[in-house]
């Protein structure tokens, strides 16, 4: 092959990522898809019809609704952030895959693309199911709706990235329950996926908008039930931000544990 | 550009940084030119630094100090570039187990991107050079451990490099599988592309390589070709004497007082530059059942030139 010059970002490596992670997924498509469909109905016949029999209307939202809608935005964290932090450890540590990777025409910068962009538009797209679901619950449907695979994507990529980053920084596999219980968990709950952040103290409001589920729940909310559009670009800088954070520091974890 | 070596490294150090904050110098001021062309041999023990010059070739590890090129590229400036025509053949096995051979071999393609058209006929030929033409769909968990082993190489080939890097190829095979192994890198010289091997494998360098570098302590101590090393720092013959520590002990002695060199392994001595020891010596040393000759290697050379042993 002739010595070409190569840019400094290529398609190429990104390729190459997916059509590893395609031919898996021809392989596990089922038993995803299973989770991911079975998963929010089960949330939502719990919280949507089991506190719902007892809210009835919250934030001006039937429950059933509200929950519905903010599940999308749970399930795009989940999606993204345990495979950003669970494959790209084993992968790295127990699996050697990166070292070889590297060794082609390939840097951390595209393999961290590769990988995260990958997890992003899997998990992005599956957290929409939940939608579908709410939708046979009696969500009425609205155009809005289209735009929410593109919110999940979004925030996704900032999630999954966040996971390689942690994946760079625990010390053991076994430490990540730190980051799920001290991170996550709180990431999940203060975002107003099951009650309004409205309702919380003033500094756990404040703290809500910090936290980028929040963003993303709120666009979701608004793409079921109506825009308003300025807030909602500045919900879309949040998550855009998000991901730009989270792409410097998995980019620069990855190099620090990839390259000596 | 064939006149260029396909390697060079000049002055180069590599140092780590160990968990108690002290400095561990992997690589220390290795000056090396590889010719294009050549099968060549890096020999030494296990923590001589082989290992760290493979990964500073494709960039995975950077110098300290020092400048290195590989097939005319500054390394790390143009690395991509030089890793795009370079093949790398790792230690440790990290193939795909999930994926079959051919799809971690169709992965490998798109990595070095072998164009569209002649990706289908860059996998076939590597599943031919991994010999597993009639396995292409089965997965990599479920193949011996030598399959696994030329499918890593095949991984490594799949892009028609110029220059392949072997890092300790055929480590824990059987000798089967071995002399697969070598036959395939004989091949791969005598089409012109460039090897690079490490190897503890005494025997192996001696096979294949055209030159060899003997490394210890991260520095080079002899280079040139296996035979050139054998017969001006172990001569022609060497011979072996058995017995205990007492007699051995006395042997010992004897040599180094005629001059020649001996190394000490276990229960043995041997007496480098056989073919030297004066008559009287040979009296003295005696020639029972207990003494063997054999033909000098690069083992001996290695020992004579470090004191230490390769395997």
């Amino acid at each position: 092959m002739a010595d070409t010059r190569l840019r400094r970002f290529e398609w190429a490596p990104v390729r190459g990522v997916w059509r590893r992670e395609l031919a898996l997924f021809r392989r596990y498509w089922t038993s995803t898809s299973f989770a991911a469909t079975v998963e929010p109905t089960i949330y939502l016949l719990a919280f949507g019809f089991g506190f719902g029999s007892l809210l009835g209307h919250i934030a001006g939202y039937r429950y059933v609704d509200f929950v519905g809608t903010g599940i999308v935005a749970t399930a795009a964290l989940f999606t993204s952030a345990f495979p950003g932090m669970f494959n790209t450890y084993i992968r790295r540590i127990y699996q050697h895959s990166y070292d070889a990777v590297l060794a082609t025409p390939v840097d951390v910068h595209e393999l961290v693309a590769g990988e995260a962009s990958w997890i992003a538009v899997k998990g992005g797209l599956f957290s929409c199911v939940p939608l579908l679901v709410a939708l046979v619950f009696g969500l009425p449907p609205a155009a809005g709706m289209f735009a929410v695979p593109v919110f999940t994507v979004l925030t996704a990529i900032g999630f999954a990235l966040f996971g390689v980053w942690m994946s760079t920084v625990v010390p053991s596999i076994n430490s990540f329950d730190y980051v799920i219980t001290g991170v996550l968990t709180p990431i999940f709950l203060v975002a107003g996926t099951f009650f309004p952040v409205d309702g919380l103290p003033g500094w756990a409001r404040t703290a809500a908008h910090f936290n980028p589920l929040y963003h993303c729940v709120e666009l979701v909310r608004h793409a079921a039930f109506g825009f308003r559009p300025l807030t909602d670009l500045g919900h879309v800088g949040a998550l855009a931000l998000f991901a730009t954070l989270m792409w410097v520091l998995a980019v620069r974890g990855m190099r620090r544990r990839l390259i000596d | 550009m064939a006149d260029l070596p396909a390697i060079t490294l000049r002055d180069v150090v590599k140092r780590y940084r160990d968990k108690d904050g002290s400095h561990i110098t992997a690589v220390d001021g290795l000056t090396l030119d590889v010719p294009a062309g050549v099968c060549f041999g890096l020999l030494g023990p296990n923590g001589a630094g082989k290992s760290t010059t493979m990964r500073m070739l494709t960039a995975q590890s950077r110098a300290d100090e020092g400048a290195i090129t590989v097939l005319g590229h500054p390394i790390p400036a143009e690395s991509k570039e030089a890793r795009a025509v370079m093949g790398v053949v790792p230690q440790t096995d990290n193939l795909d187990e999930e994926l079959t051979v051919r799809q971690n071999l169709e992965v490998f393609a798109h990595l070095y991107r072998v164009p569209r058209a002649g990706r289908r006929g860059a996998v076939d030929r590597a599943l031919e050079i991994a010999q597993l033409t009639d396995r292409p769909g089965t997965r990599v968990v479920n193949l011996s451990g030598g399959m696994r082993r030329r499918l890593l190489v095949a991984r490594g080939l799949v892009h028609s490099p110029r220059l392949v890097l072997l890092d300790e190829p055929t480590v824990g095979l059987d000798p089967q599988v071995r002399a697969d192994l070598w036959g395939l890198i004989a091949a791969l010289r005598d089409e012109g592309t460039t090897v690079l091997m490490s190897t503890h494998y005494i025997e192996e360098a001696e096979r294949l390589a055209d030159g060899c570098a003997l490394m210890s302590g991260g520095r080079i101590v002899a280079q040139g070709t296996p035979g050139d090393l054998i017969a001006h720092h172990a001569g022609g013959s060497v011979e072996e004497h058995h017995g205990p520590p007492d007699r051995l002990a006395e042997i010992e002695a004897l040599v180094r007082r005629a001059g020649l060199p001996t190394r000490r392994t276990g229960p043995t001595v041997s007496v480098l530059r056989a073919e030297h020891i004066p008559p009287s010596l040979a009296d003295a040393l005696g020639n029972g059942d207990r003494v063997v000759r054999r033909a000098a290697n690069l083992e001996d050379v290695f020992v004579v030139l470090t004191g230490e042993n390769v395997g």
